[in-house]
């Protein structure tokens, strides 16, 4: 077996895998990354970026047919219709264009890709099983190992994927638009591609075990993305319990919360109940490491518990965002350069690219409270800001919260049309350690939804101008 | 649930206002009855001030470094069942006007704005950044000099911009103890760059030895509060007063000398070993009794000088904090062991923090005394409202001419000031010449 030796190893080419080897590359270190599939992992192929086209397509679709009806602005179109074999070769289009920019950057940067599965021999030593079925297995030996395996869609027990059911995967690439399509899951994945399907006309239905949609979010956020879903026309039954598919294999049996069975027909189901940590199948279980809960347990500056094997990314818990992994990976690889550095980001901003979006960074009221701080919050109503009322998307709102004796911000909340580009001011202002005053003395552009996120610090002050 | 307010309580001799040096607790600390709250401190001495009631304190009453009148409120602690403070007068003047005191009030503790003197000629920017940075953390300084670590409320994280926080990591500086100026007591690059700097100062960094002639541009603002407060409105006070004038003279101790060390030898172990500190003692207490006006306390304002029968006897001393004078009780009674063993006592009780006001106050002459530190000749300020005050300079074996004869004797300068304006030059010389002639003499101590 041929033997390549590098400095730094990575496994997984995701979000955080290449960012780590482009950075380690920069820092001059000798890096290979190993990637089974396309670069860009689960972020750039199967999720994000995808999710994001669709649903941009989804939407354009959305409002053309809007536009065959009565229309306020006085647009009027003669009938729509969508192919969507085309639409999924645009997102698919896009999505070439940005693993290939991958690539080309990691070209640049000098980092050696190969293409294999990795098999965890020992702390220092992986074998690869080339992509190509005719070339002999190679093994790599690294002075430092990143792992950066990522995560995968979790199955339900009793409804294994296959047949009529789907993971995320499959629904970002449809063949067709099903009739009816029963989401299982009110969690931000099913219910981003539970709109984009009901958009694209299907019949659909979301089956949720909890009593509320996106139950990591509090109820005044959830609010104006349940009134949208009514609007759709989307069926969501919540506190439900499925039970599998029935004997024929076309309807989704679930229990309500009284006990009571029925039938859901579906021509397909997605699942959409989460994603867990891959850490299984690639030899990763006989180094032993810590573990947290289902995810590999790292420090502050993602070291596992072997000296020298590094982990980042989905594989290390939640929140599985890209954005968390690409910093993350960053930071391992200025650490392995010889820099100091710890993970101690203020706030990582998480969106939900339902419709309306909802943003969240740093703590909301509820969490504020519950770890001990004394805080004021204020909202402002996009019902009041002009930007809003000429897109047309009154609903929402921005929320800020902040503490009660030195007026620090510890978290933003928003739900609106297009508010995922506010987490941008988010992140800065708790970041840089902004306290209300800050904000509020910041003149905002007019006319814009971020002048929201001025009012809302003025809000909590007591003096908002405009509500 | 009631409101019991804590007053400043009236610490006697007519003092009307203490100044606070420390508190013992914050804002929302349980304490204990009889637990201590705070220190403050009268012209003399620290005195503790204990909670009367047990609760949870809801504000605290001054700063640290403010003057606060007898009976004003220091504290408020809330209560099991009724408390002395009627819960519609929640909004007590006293309880409000502490942070506004703070702001308004002469601050003990100057801002680094104030510090940070822009018009200074600054040939580049960094050093007047420096000079900015540094004098931050000055304001952390308690009344003791020492650094307070505690600069933000347990289990709050450090608030300060991501290339801050990179800053500190590169420096190896956990951000936690480093003081914020910014609003919310955030972080800038000038607060950790002051950080960093002081952390210079400790230990010699390797490599240090090369900075020994670079120019500083550094400085530090000490504020003046507490002891050294009250020294300096001392000092200020007797030199304005008093016209002072210095007599010199010098005594060959070398009989006394060698009577000390024959007492030593034989009584050392039993009695406790004797400096010449209390021959001195004993030879002011005899000179003392033919010139009574300069064992007395001038009080100009009344214009009147109470000559003093005891000779209550300061004896100056260096503490931590700085200047004390701790009084020997009348020395009259005490012979050389008894006020050699009191003198050690009340240095003891001056260096450990714990003389009393009484320890402390009430003397009618001073004697100051730095051993071998003594040098030759010495300018002592008197100790306000005493007349006189009696310094000893250094022993030294000196040649010295007696009947023709070149010898070597040890010889001792004493160098004193008295308040001219109610001794007599002659009369302070008189005085000095009858110490001299017990010291000489030292046999003539130890007749009456």
């Amino acid at each position: 077996m041929d033997t390549h030796h590098t400095t730094l190893l990575i496994i997984g080419g995701g979000p955080g895998g290449y960012v780590a080897a482009i950075r380690a590359a920069q820092l001059g270190i000798a890096t290979t990354l190993v990637e089974g599939e396309t670069l860009g992992g689960t972020c750039l192929n199967i999720g994000c970026i995808p999710s994001k086209a669709l649903i941009h397509a989804a939407d354009a679709y959305h409002q053309t047919r809007h536009f065959t009806g009565d229309s306020t602005l006085g647009i009027q179109v003669q009938g729509a219709s969508i192919d969507v074999a085309q639409t999924v070769r645009w997102k698919d289009g896009i999505v070439a264009r940005l693993t290939g920019g991958v690539s080309a950057l990691l070209k640049k940067h000098g980092v050696k890709v190969v293409k294999g599965w990795a098999q965890i021999v020992d702390g220092k030593t992986v074998d690869v099983t080339l992509a190509k079925p005719e070339t002999k297995p190679m093994r790599i030996q690294c002075e430092h190992l990143l792992l950066a395996s990522g995560s995968v869609e979790l199955g339900l027990p009793g409804m294994p994927f296959g047949g009529r059911v789907i993971s995320s995967t499959q629904a970002l690439s449809p063949a067709a638009v099903p009739a009816k399509l029963v989401v299982v899951g009110a969690g931000y994945i099913g219910l981003e591609l539970g709109i984009v399907y009901r958009k694209l006309g299907a019949d659909v239905t979301v089956v949720e075990a909890q009593s509320s949609i996106l139950p990591l979010y509090d109820e005044e956020l959830v609010k104006p993305v349940a009134n949208s879903l009514r609007k759709l026309g989307v069926q969501v039954h919540l506190g439900y319990k499925v039970q599998g598919m029935n004997a024929a294999g076309d309807a989704v049996r679930v229990q309500d919360g009284t006990g009571h069975e029925s039938e859901l027909p579906a021509d397909q189901v997605l699942v959409a109940i989460g994603r867990v940590p891959r850490t299984h199948g690639w030899g990763l279980e006989q180094l032993m490491l810590a573990m947290q809960g289902r995810a590999l347990k790292v420090d502050d500056q993602c070291r596992t518990s072997m000296r020298n094997v590094w982990a980042i990314g989905d594989l290390t818990g939640e929140p599985m965002l890209a954005h968390r992994a690409m910093a993350q990976g960053e930071m391992v690889a200025e650490i392995i350069a010889g820099k100091r550095r710890h993970f101690a980001p203020t706030a990582i901003a998480a969106v939900c690219f339902t419709d309306p979006e909802i943003v969240t960074a740093g703590l909301s009221p509820k969490e504020a409270e519950k770890a001990g701080l004394d805080c004021i919050h204020a909202h402002f109503p996009f019902a009041a800001n002009g930007r809003a009322m000429t897109l047309e998307s009154l609903e929402g709102f921005v929320r800020v919260v902040a503490r009660r004796d030195n007026h620090l911000i510890v978290g933003w909340q928003a739900v609106g049309a297009g508010v995922s580009e506010l987490s941008t001011a988010f992140s800065h202002s708790l970041e840089m350690g902004a306290t209300l005053e800050d904000v509020g003395g910041t003149i905002h552009a007019h006319p814009t939804l971020g002048e929201a996120v001025q009012e809302a610090a003025l809000r909590a002050l007591g003096h908002a101008l405009h509500v | 649930m009631g409101i019991h307010a804590i007053k400043m309580p009236d610490i006697g001799e007519g003092i009307a206002e203490v100044e606070l040096v420390a508190w013992h607790v914050q804002v929302g600390d349980m304490v204990a009855e009889d637990q201590i709250l705070a220190d403050v401190m009268t012209d003399k001495a620290t005195v503790e001030i204990p909670s009367s009631v047990a609760g949870k304190v809801l504000s605290l009453g001054g700063v640290v470094g403010q003057v606060m009148a007898v009976g004003s409120e220091v504290i408020r602690i809330e209560v099991e069942g009724a408390g002395n403070v009627k819960e519609g007068a929640a909004a007590a003047p006293a309880a409000s006007a502490a942070p506004a005191s703070a702001a308004a009030a002469p601050p003990p503790v100057p801002t680094p704005a104030a510090q940070a003197k822009p018009d200074l000629p600054a040939p580049v920017a960094a050093p007047a950044k420096a000079a900015a940075a540094s004098s931050a953390p000055a304001r952390r300084e308690g009344a003791n000099g020492a650094i307070t670590t505690h600069i933000r409320q347990p289990g709050d994280k450090p608030i300060a911009s991501p290339s801050v926080r990179r800053q500190a990591w590169e420096l190896g500086i956990e951000l936690q103890f480093v003081p914020g100026s910014g609003p919310a007591g955030r972080i800038s690059h000038a607060d950790l760059e002051a950080y960093a700097a002081r952390a210079a100062q400790g230990p010699v960094a390797a490599g240090a030895a090369d900075q020994r002639y670079a120019q500083r541009n550094d400085e530090q603002a000490v504020p003046v509060i507490g002891l050294r407060r009250k020294i300096a409105q001392k000092m200020q006070d007797a030199k304005r007063r008093i016209p002072h004038f210095a007599y010199v003279e010098e005594i060959d101790v070398t009989e006394l000398d060698a009577l000390r060390a024959k007492l030593n030898a034989r009584y050392g172990k039993e009695r406790g070993r004797l400096t010449v500190l209390p021959f001195i003692m004993r030879a002011l207490v005899l000179a003392v009794r033919e010139f009574p006006q300069i064992n007395a306390r001038f009080d100009d304002d009344a214009g009147v000088v109470n000559r003093m029968g005891a000779v209550h006897l300061g004896i100056a001393a260096q503490s931590e904090a700085g200047l004390m004078v701790p009084v020997v009780r009348h020395a009259e009674t005490r012979d050389l062991w008894s006020c050699a063993a009191e003198v050690a006592r009340l240095a003891e009780a001056v260096r450990s923090g714990r003389a009393t006001r009484e320890e402390l106050s009430g003397s009618s002459i001073t004697i100051t005394s730095l051993g071998a530190l003594g040098g030759i000749v010495t300018t002592p300020v008197i100790n306000h409202p005493e007349v006189a005050i009696v310094g000893v300079n250094r022993m030294v074996e000196r040649p010295m001419i007696r009947n023709g004869m070149v010898v070597a004797r040890q010889m001792m300068n004493l160098s004193s000031s008295f308040d001219h304006r109610v001794v007599d030059g002659m009369h302070a010389a008189e005085f000095i010449q009858l110490m001299r002639g017990y010291l000489e003499t030292p046999a003539t101590l130890f007749v009456d």
